[in-house]
């Protein structure tokens, strides 16, 4: 993998350790509908992600894993509790993040590299600038991230000529052209075959080193969260509450081989206990 | 693929002149009265001869439906954007749309008529309330068929509901757009016509009443084969039209595989 430093990318530089706080949920809680139709989808919880952190959420399905990345992109208000995004609390407008779902919903009436220019289009300071950057500095710009994530050349294709896997790295380079500070992926390779899953693993991982922003990250794959998380936060069944927290040292650029050593193995396991006793305990309280 | 095309247009030429000839050789074999029903022959000559006199009705109904279509566009694609982006006006709205739309158009013909008196007035009417109602339909369900996850990224980056509106709402909905044109052109020329028919001295559906009364009856096939040629040509256009502009939903299958 290149790892080239990216001159367009002059966000604050993160040093290691002594990081602010990008993130702070205090008591968070949501509850869908009202009444007697109320479904609580998150419980009381408290997590603070530092500058630059890579953050993976791992739990069972339905645990509110989501609910937690659509509270710190303002889509969705704490019932209770507050939620801190950048030293601000996340009122009705929503700060400037990337995202990324597992759908790549590229616009099928536009190009590759028009479709990652969108984002420009609408954040400011880029919006104002839009029609007179975008045949020249814009265009580049999504050259450089598509080169960087192996794309180089695809610019002017169609989403539809386009593979699974080519529109999900598109999909990444949409969530970073903006030069977020804060990049939210829910399951982005969920839908993805093994192997090109792990290629992207190690593109995720190059495109964090280059731009370091903070990411969140919900995966139900407990490998891929290995191989990408600073640190991982293990999640309860509905209603969610974080049950484990825990940080993940391996040193990077990290190898899918690393995979398969004990050290990683171990914390597979550990993930993989808490989740079962997780389910398990969900199972009886529902039974 | 291209022999294939060619060889399909060929049949469906060969149809249509097998058609006027079965018809004409009917008549002949017959001995079918040219009061009843006129031989193709006799109707192309006669377009031919009073062709002169047609010409200025055929511009009259061709500009009363565009008036009216262009109208009826207008006031469909307000109102389907309209119901398109909210839910509430989308329930609100949509069962006085059907009752309105379930009214057969022949029957506000005399309403307008009674308004506005006799001619272009109440043709372009009778075309633009025929013909809004697809389009209404085709915009609201484009808008309302946009992915929830990509509103949820644009959201996410501040956009306001008229960026998403605007940068992803629209152009999605213009393949919905464009077939509706298609049907909706069609619809106006039918509406039109009807009135011209029913309340007015000047256009096609009056040249046939009038020749009709005078037992012309050349002369009302003429006034027939007119609008079939006018009909076909406008939904030619805006095929064509629509070809160029949304050729993105009519892809082929090329997927390049990684």
């Amino acid at each position: 993998m290149r790892m080239q430093p990216n001159a367009q990318f002059d966000g604050q530089p993160v040093p290691e350790g002594a990081a602010a706080t990008a993130i702070e949920l205090s008591e968070a809680s949501v509850t869908f509908g009202r009444g007697d139709r109320a479904v609580p989808a998150l419980s009381k919880t408290t997590l603070k992600i530092a500058d630059g952190e890579f953050v993976a959420l791992v739990g069972p399905s339905g645990c509110g894993k989501s609910t937690i990345l659509r509270l710190v992109s303002g889509l969705v208000q704490p019932s209770s509790g507050v939620v801190i995004v950048g030293g601000r609390e996340v009122a009705a407008r929503a700060v400037r993040v990337g995202m990324a779902f597992q759908n790549p919903t590229m616009l099928p009436w536009m190009t590759i590299e028009r479709n990652i220019m969108l984002p420009l289009k609408i954040v400011e300071p880029f919006r104002s600038n839009f029609r007179r950057l975008r045949k020249t500095a814009f265009r580049d710009k999504a050259n450089a991230l598509l080169e960087q994530v192996g794309l180089k050349g695809f610019g002017g294709r169609y989403p539809w000529q386009l593979s699974g896997g080519m529109l999900q790295r598109a999909n990444l380079c949409r969530a970073l052209i903006h030069e977020p500070r804060m990049l939210l992926l829910d399951e982005p390779f969920g839908a993805l075959d093994q192997f090109t899953r792990e290629e992207l693993w190690a593109i995720l991982q190059n495109l964090w080193m280059t731009h370091k922003p903070t990411v969140l990250l919900v995966t139900h794959d407990l490998r891929e969260a290995g191989f990408l998380a600073s640190r991982i936060c293990v999640m309860s069944a509905r209603p969610g509450r974080i049950l484990d927290d825990s940080r993940v040292d391996f040193a990077r650029p990290r190898t899918v081989a690393m995979t398969f050593e004990p050290d990683f193995v171990a914390l597979n396991q550990k993930l993989r206990a808490f989740i079962e006793d997780a389910r398990s305990a969900a199972q009886q309280g529902a039974g | 693929m291209f022999g294939i095309d060619v060889r399909q247009k060929a049949w469906s030429a060969g149809l249509i002149v097998l058609f006027f000839v079965a018809w004409e050789l009917f008549c002949l074999m017959t001995g079918m009265s040219d009061l009843v029903l006129p031989r193709p022959s006799q109707v192309f000559t006669t377009l031919i001869d009073r062709f002169p006199v047609l010409w200025p009705h055929i511009v009259q109904t061709l500009a009363t439906t565009m008036f009216g279509f262009v109208l009826g566009v207008a006031l469909g694609v307000a109102l389907g954007a309209i119901i398109g982006v909210s839910k509430t006006a989308y329930d609100t709205c949509y069962p006085l749309l059907i009752g309105f739309s379930s009214i057969p158009k022949v029957a506000v013909v005399p309403i307008f008529v009674l308004w506005f008196g006799s001619g272009t007035v109440p043709a372009v009417l009778t075309a633009l309330s025929i013909c809004f109602f697809p389009i209404v339909v085709n915009i609201a369900t484009g808008l309302a068929t946009t992915e929830p996850e990509l509103e949820d990224v644009l959201k996410a980056l501040g956009a306001s509901k008229f960026d998403i509106l605007w940068n992803v709402g629209l152009p999605r909905t213009m393949p919905f757009f464009f077939a509706s044109l298609k049907v909706a052109i069609s619809y106006a020329f039918v509406g039109a016509v009807l009135s011209e028919t029913v309340a007015s001295n000047r256009g096609i559906g009056n040249v046939m009443m009038t020749a009709s009364s005078n037992f012309n009856v050349p002369l009302v096939f003429a006034g027939l084969f007119v609008l079939a040629g006018l009909g076909v040509a406008l939904y030619v256009v805006f095929s064509l039209i629509e070809g160029q502009v949304t050729g993105w939903a009519t892809r082929k299958n090329d997927v390049i595989a990684t």
